[in-house]
């Protein structure tokens, strides 16, 4: 396999909760909790997991748009968690975000000319008229008319509108792209077309993606290696067609298993889980998962399980796979 | 064979704004029998939500406006009465709506009121359709939180919307429409707000209360995986008007019109990982901005030039099975005449 192009080591955000009335730190959130995974270079890893478990926060604290509590992230060799604010907005022109509401994260008083060549300018790109032709090129890439830069994003379907985030992540040529739920607020017939786009661009540009969704047959479709996080912790990790036909966490089985299959041929056996995803701010004592696991065991309550590899590349947080420890 | 509880004759529902009349919905007829499932299916604008707040006569007015059609509602006793719901009083809908047709709806938290406690709203609900006191009112509010599998349904009832979790809201939300025995109960999207794992806990509860209560269900949805799952006869609408019509055999396995083989086509599959996606080309049309011919020609890959000129007629192409496609006129008797 090709080398790792990031690293992540110990990932930890918290977030203080702050109350009374002088607001003092009354606790904290952990949104991520020790978190470690490593994303080789053109590989697709997918990151699932429930509202609330902390992946979106992860990819966040991947370009330091949120600054980790603790652990390092490691991109091309450099530890860019010690990084100052100069030296990390040069790194960003390798490493883009698309996000979630394409919506929301383009600025609707800037026609599309100024929000694709905004990047360009910030990292010092060519000169006014190279940049004008650089964004009519990027346009066509992603599928839109070129001479569609001078319009507004008002004047976009939901579709297109990801199109132009993509293509602002797009035109710094960067090496990873942090995918943010990046086709659930797109309509089904609308959402392959961008799947497709994004494969594509992956192969002609040679990208790396971090693609996180709560869409388990969106992941399915795109990652080669599929993380699953829980309560801010990863729990389980493994190539995606390993990971799907052998689940080894309970909650991952559990995870699978809920997915309304639109086959009507297809029945399976569905685990349902009792009860909510516990608070992040209280997170139970031992696996975070016990207070739900259909398998739970006494050792689950008290001793959080180690992140490790049981299988080839197939890493589990789980004390049913702890075998020789336990003994 | 029994009439079905609730039936709707070409509906149209308009919309007037500055950019003239919208038909949202536009000659929309469908009908569900007493305790079936039917699932209504399409993506954003195409009049699925509009659909169902015509029934409950909650489209707001202006700017909305039912300009046509009728909305047949039959109760139990005595089905061969039928009341329009288009054309009864205010007084009338408001007895009916919340009673014997309930609805909810896609966000928990925005359909709760947050000032008063779970069991007042449920109260709420109950004393305005029947006379009880406040104490058997309060009775039936926890005997529901139970039956939507809520524990510890006497404190909740005293509790506020905000310390509950997204699927306890949710569960709440069915408690509140399942109060009064409703005869038919409309889902407008109940799970897409939800998690997967909660969502399959929901909609476990609702096709429990299908079963166990034999409440008709009209489930509105984007996703054909909760299609697969609860419903037992699907609608597809695209821009205003049904394209498909069948069991969700039929629908799911050999859709006939060329939209909703794209769709099915299009979603990315559990059990295979395909290369390459389908895809529908083009974009999901503006509500009204298609006048003339079939509202998908645009993005059809069997389209022709009739396509463009004419509106298709919704074909019959037996066993209950309507598609709307010039493709299939040779096997098909036109229904809507």
């Amino acid at each position: 396999m090709s080398k790792p192009l990031l690293q992540v080591k110990g990932l930890k955000k918290y977030f203080d909760i702050n109350g009374g009335i002088l607001s003092r730190k009354v606790g904290e959130v952990k949104a991520v909790d020790d978190v470690s995974f490593d994303v080789y270079e053109g590989e697709v890893l997918g990151i699932v997991g429930e509202s609330g478990c902390g992946k979106s926060t992860t990819g966040k604290t991947l370009l330091r748009l949120i600054d980790p509590t603790e652990g390092q992230v490691i991109f091309d060799g450099e530890d860019i968690t010690t990084l100052d604010e100069e030296g990390m907005r040069k790194r960003r022109r390798d490493m883009q975000i698309i996000f979630q509401d394409p919506y929301a994260s383009l600025n609707p008083r800037h026609k599309v000319e100024k929000i694709l060549s905004e990047p360009l300018l910030i990292h010092g790109i060519g000169t006014k008229e190279e940049r004008k032709k650089k964004v009519k090129e990027i346009l066509e890439i992603v599928g839109l008319p070129g001479d569609h830069a001078s319009r507004y994003p008002h004047q976009f379907s939901g579709g297109q509108r990801q199109r132009i985030g993509i293509a602002r992540a797009l035109i710094v040529n960067p090496k990873l792209i942090v995918c943010d739920e990046p086709v659930s607020a797109l309509d089904v017939s609308i959402q392959s077309q961008i799947l497709n786009l994004m494969e594509d661009l992956q192969e002609e540009f040679g990208l790396t993606y971090v693609f996180i969704a709560h869409d388990l047959s969106v992941v399915k479709h795109i990652s080669d290696r599929v993380g699953v996080m829980y309560l801010g912790r990863m729990v389980e990790l493994a190539d995606n067609e390993d990971l799907y036909a052998d689940p080894l966490h309970p909650y991952t089985r559990s995870l699978l298993s809920s997915v309304p299959n639109p086959d009507p041929d297809v029945k399976h056996e569905r685990i349902i889980l009792e009860g909510d995803v516990p608070s992040p701010s209280n997170p139970p004592s031992g696996c975070a998962f016990h207070t739900r696991c259909p398998e739970c065991m006494a050792i689950c309550k008290e001793v959080r399980p180690e992140f490790r590899e049981v299988k080839d590349n197939h890493f589990v947080a789980c004390h049913l796979y702890n075998d020789d420890e336990t003994r | 064979m029994t009439k079905p509880v609730l039936e709707i004759n070409n509906l149209q529902t308009h919309f007037f704004t500055d950019r003239g009349e919208i038909p949202a919905v536009d000659d929309v007829s469908f009908s569900i029998n007493a305790g079936e499932v039917l699932g209504i299916v399409g993506e954003s604008g195409c009049g699925k939500s509009v659909t169902s707040l015509s029934v409950m006569g909650l489209v707001p007015n202006p700017p909305g406006k039912i300009v046509g059609g009728e909305i047949l509602f039959r109760r139990q006793e005595g089905r061969d009465k039928a009341e329009d719901l288009v054309k009864v009083s205010r007084k009338r809908l408001r007895a009916i709506r919340g009673d014997q047709i309930a609805m909810i709806f896609q966000e928990p938290m925005t359909s709760l009121d947050p000032l008063f406690t779970i069991g007042h709203q449920i109260i709420e609900a109950v004393r305005n359709h029947r006379k009880v006191t406040k104490k058997q009112a309060r009775a039936k509010a926890v005997e529901m939180l139970k039956l939507v599998g809520i524990p510890r349904a006497e404190e909740i009832v005293d509790e506020y919307p905000h310390q509950l979790s997204g699927g306890m809201r949710q569960r709440v939300m069915i408690a509140i429409a399942m109060s009064c025995d409703p005869e038919v109960l409309i889902a407008d999207e109940p799970t897409t707000a939800l998690d997967v794992t909660i969502q399959a806990q929901i909609l476990e509860l609702m096709k429990d209360l299908n079963r166990k209560k034999g409440t008709a269900i009209m489930m509105i949805t984007h996703d054909l995986g909760v299609v697969a799952e609860i419903c037992d006869r699907v609608v597809v609408m695209y821009a205003g008007k049904i394209v498909e019509e069948g069991d969700v055999r039929t629908i799911l396995k050999s859709p006939k019109h060329p939209y909703t083989q794209g769709l099915i086509r299009s979603l990315p599959k559990m059990s295979n990982r395909d290369s390459r996606l389908y895809s529908i080309p083009g974009n999901v049309p503006k509500p009204g901005s298609i006048k003339q011919g079939c509202r998908f020609a645009a993005r059809c890959p069997e389209v022709f030039d009739r396509c463009t000129q004419e509106n298709p007629e919704l074909l019959n192409l037996g066993e209950g099975h309507g598609c709307r496609c010039f493709l299939y006129e040779k096997e098909g008797k036109i229904v809507n005449v």
